[in-house]
C-alpha cells in the first residue's frame, strides 16, 4: 500500500521533468506569436504636440499592406519564384530518387548521404560560392537576376526534395508496376497512372519543403539577384532594418497564414495515406 | 541495361552540379587571384592566411560556442521535455506535442522577426536594450529544441515499459531507474537530437542576424559568426580569399563525415546478416 504510494508520488513527479521545456516553448514561441498578432493591427503614432509615441489599436498596417503596390509585388514574386523552384526541384528531383531507389541503377546508400551532405557545408558560404562560379560564367544578378535566383534555390532546396521523394520511392509497390506493364501499359502510363499515385505523399512533402522556405528566404535572393529580387522574407528583414515592427508583423502574420495552410493541406493527405493503408489491409 | 547506364550517368551529372560551386572554390583555394576564374600562378599560402586572419577565427570561435552552448542546453531542456511528457496525461502530452509542431513548421525569418520584436516589446517595457549573447542563445535554442524533442519521443515509444516497472519492484529508486533504465534507451534519440542541433545551430544565418548583440570573442562588438560574416562580405564583392581555403577544409571534414557514416552503415548491414544467417 505503502509503496503504492510512493510510486504515485513519483510517477507525478516523473512528468514535472517536462516544465522547462513547456515554459521555454510557451515563453519564445508562443508568447511571440501572440505579440505579433498584437503588433500587425495596433500602430505606432507620435503626438505632435508632445513628441510622445504610443501603440494604437488600428487596422494601419493591414491598409499599408494591400494598398501597397510594391508590397503586392513582393507578395506576386514570392509565389511566382517559390512554384518555380518548386515544380523544377520536383522534375529534377522524381528521376533523381526513382533512380536511386532502384537497386539495379544504385545498389550504393551512400549516394544519397552525398546529396544530403551538401547541407552540412555553410549555407551562406555555398551561396557565395555559387554566386561566384555564376559571375565567371557570366549569370550574374546584374544581368539575369530571375535565373540566378532560380539557380541558387534549385540547388539548395533540391536535398529537401530528394529525401521525401527517395523514401516513398523505396516503398513503391513493384508488383502493381509489373502488373501494369504486363496489362499492356506503355511507360507513359505506368509513370502517370501508377508511380505517381504511389508517390503522392512523397510529393507533397517535399513542396512543403520547399515552397515556404523558397518563401520566405533572404540570403539566396539577395545575394546572386543582387538585391534585385525582393521576396517575403527580404521584405520582413527590410522592415527589420527600418524598425518598422507593426508592417513587418503583419507581413509575419501573412507568412504565418500561409504555414498554416500549408499545414492543413500536408495533413489531409497524410490523413489519406492512412486510409489507404488501412483499405490495403 | 540502357536503364542503367541513364540512371547512373543522371545521378553522377546531378552530383557534380551539387558540388561545382564548392569544388570551383576549392580549386581557386590554390592561387591568390582575387576572383573566381583568375589564376595567378599555383600557391599555399591561403591556407596559413587563413589562420592568421583574425576576423575569420573570431567569427569561427564564436560559431562554435554558440554551436555547443545552444545544442547542449536544447537537448538537456528537450530530452527531458520528451521524457516528461511521455509520462503525462495523453491530453497534456498531446498539447505538448502539437506546441513542438509549430516552431518546426515555421518559416525561419517569421520565428527570428516574432522573437525580435519580443524582446524590442519586453525591452521597452523595461526600458532597457535586450540584444545580447543570451538573446541569440534563445534564438538558436528555438530552431534546435524542437527537433530533440521529435528524436527523443519515438525512442521512448518503442522502449519496453515494462523494463521501468521491474527496476522499481527490484528495489531502484525511481530517479535511480530513470537514469539506468531510461537513460540508456533513449540515448541514440538524444544523441541525434544533439547533431540535428548542432548542424542547425552552424548553418543558421537569419534568427542570428536578427537577435546578435554583443558578446562573446567578438567583445563590445556585435557577435559574427561566420553566416554573418560571410553574408556581410559577399554583399560588397567576391568571396574573400581566405574563406575558400576555409571552405576546402569544412569539405574534407564533411568527406571525412560520409566516410565514417558508411563504415558504420555497412558494419551494421554486416552485424544484421549474421544476425539473419542465425
Amino acid at each position: 500500500m505503502k509503496s503504492h504510494k510512493v510510486k504515485r508520488f513519483f510517477t507525478l513527479q516523473r512528468k514535472y521533468l517536462c516544465i522547462p521545456y513547456v515554459i521555454f516553448l510557451l515563453l519564445f514561441v508562443i508568447v511571440p506569436i501572440g505579440i505579433i498578432c498584437f503588433y500587425a493591427f495596433t500602430y505606432e503614432y507620435t503626438d505632435p504636440a508632445t513628441g510622445v509615441t504610443y501603440m494604437k489599436a488600428s487596422g494601419q498596417a493591414f491598409l499599408n499592406f494591400f494598398t501597397s503596390r510594391s508590397k503586392l509585388n513582393v507578395l506576386l514574386v514570392s509565389l511566382f519564384i517559390a512554384l518555380l523552384t518548386t515544380i523544377i526541384c520536383l522534375i529534377i528531383g522524381f528521376p533523381l530518387a526513382y533512380f536511386l531507389a532502384d537497386k539495379k541503377v544504385n545498389k550504393n546508400a551512400v549516394l544519397v548521404t552525398l546529396f544530403i551532405a551538401p547541407m552540412w557545408i555553410n549555407f551562406v558560404l555555398r551561396t557565395g560560392a555559387t554566386r561566384d562560379l555564376l559571375t565567371w560564367m557570366g549569370i550574374n544578378g546584374g544581368n539575369y537576376p530571375y535565373l540566378a535566383t532560380l539557380i541558387g534555390m534549385v540547388q539548395n532546396y533540391l536535398p529537401f526534395v530528394i529525401l521525401p521523394l527517395y523514401t516513398t520511392m523505396t516503398k513503391l509497390d513493384h508488383s502493381q508496376i509489373e502488373a501494369a506493364k504486363d496489362l499492356g501499359a506503355n511507360p507513359a502510363q505506368v509513370l502517370f497512372k501508377n508511380i505517381i499515385p504511389q508517390a503522392v505523399p512523397g510529393i507533397v512533402s517535399a513542396c512543403i519543403m520547399t515552397f515556404m522556405p523558397t518563401m520566405s528566404s533572404y540570403v539566396i535572393s539577395d545575394t546572386l539577384s543582387e538585391g534585385k529580387i525582393t521576396l517575403f522574407g527580404n521584405y520582413i528583414e527590410l522592415e527589420f532594418t527600418n524598425k518598422a515592427w507593426n508592417d513587418g508583423s503583419f507581413m509575419a502574420l501573412i507568412m504565418l497564414v500561409f504555414i498554416a495552410i500549408t499545414m492543413v493541406i500536408s495533413q489531409k493527405f497524410s490523413g489519406d495515406e492512412e486510409k489507404g493503408g488501412s483499405k490495403a489491409w | 541495361m540502357v536503364k542503367k547506364i541513364i540512371g547512373q550517368t543522371y545521378i553522377w551529372l546531378l552530383l557534380l552540379l551539387m558540388y561545382l560551386p564548392v569544388l570551383v572554390l576549392i580549386a581557386f583555394s590554390f592561387t591568390e587571384a582575387t576572383n573566381v576564374g583568375e589564376w595567378s600562378g599555383f600557391t599555399f599560402n591561403l591556407y596559413p592566411r587563413l589562420f592568421q586572419n583574425k576576423e575569420i577565427m573570431i567569427a569561427l570561435g564564436n560559431t562554435v560556442l554558440i554551436a555547443i552552448i545552444s545544442a547542449l542546453l536544447a537537448t538537456i531542456i528537450g530530452s527531458l521535455g520528451a521524457v516528461g511528457a511521455f509520462y503525462s496525461r495523453k491530453r497534456w502530452r498531446n498539447t505538448v506535442d502539437l506546441a513542438t509542431q509549430i516552431p518546426v513548421v515555421n518559416a525561419e525569418i517569421v520565428v527570428a522577426f516574432s522573437l525580435t520584436v519580443m524582446f524590442v516589446f519586453i525591452g521597452n517595457i523595461v526600458n532597457a536594450y535586450l540584444f545580447s549573447f543570451w538573446t541569440l542563445l534563445i534564438g538558436h535554442m528555438c530552431l534546435s529544441i524542437p527537433f530533440v524533442y521529435i528524436n527523443v519521443k519515438p525512442k521512448l515509444i518503442q522502449m519496453d515499459p515494462s523494463l521501468y516497472e521491474a527496476a522499481v519492484d527490484l528495489g531502484a529508486s525511481p530517479s535511480k531507474a530513470l537514469a539506468k533504465v531510461v537513460v540508456p534507451e533513449i540515448m541514440p534519440g538524444v544523441v541525434s537530437g544533439f547533431l540535428i542541433a548542432i548542424t542547425l545551430s552552424l548553418d543558421d544565418f537569419i534568427v542570428t542576424a536578427f537577435t546578435r548583440g554583443s558578446g562573446l570573442l567578438s567583445g563590445s562588438k556585435k557577435i559574427e559568426t561566420l553566416s554573418t560574416l560571410v553574408q556581410a562580405k559577399i554583399k560588397k564583392g567576391p568571396i574573400p580569399l581566405e574563406m575558400r581555403s576555409l571552405t576546402t577544409i569544412i569539405f574534407l571534414l564533411v568527406v571525412a563525415a560520409i566516410v565514417l557514416i558508411s563504415l558504420y552503415k555497412s558494419r551494421q548491414a554486416k552485424k544484421m546478416r549474421n544476425r539473419r544467417a542465425f
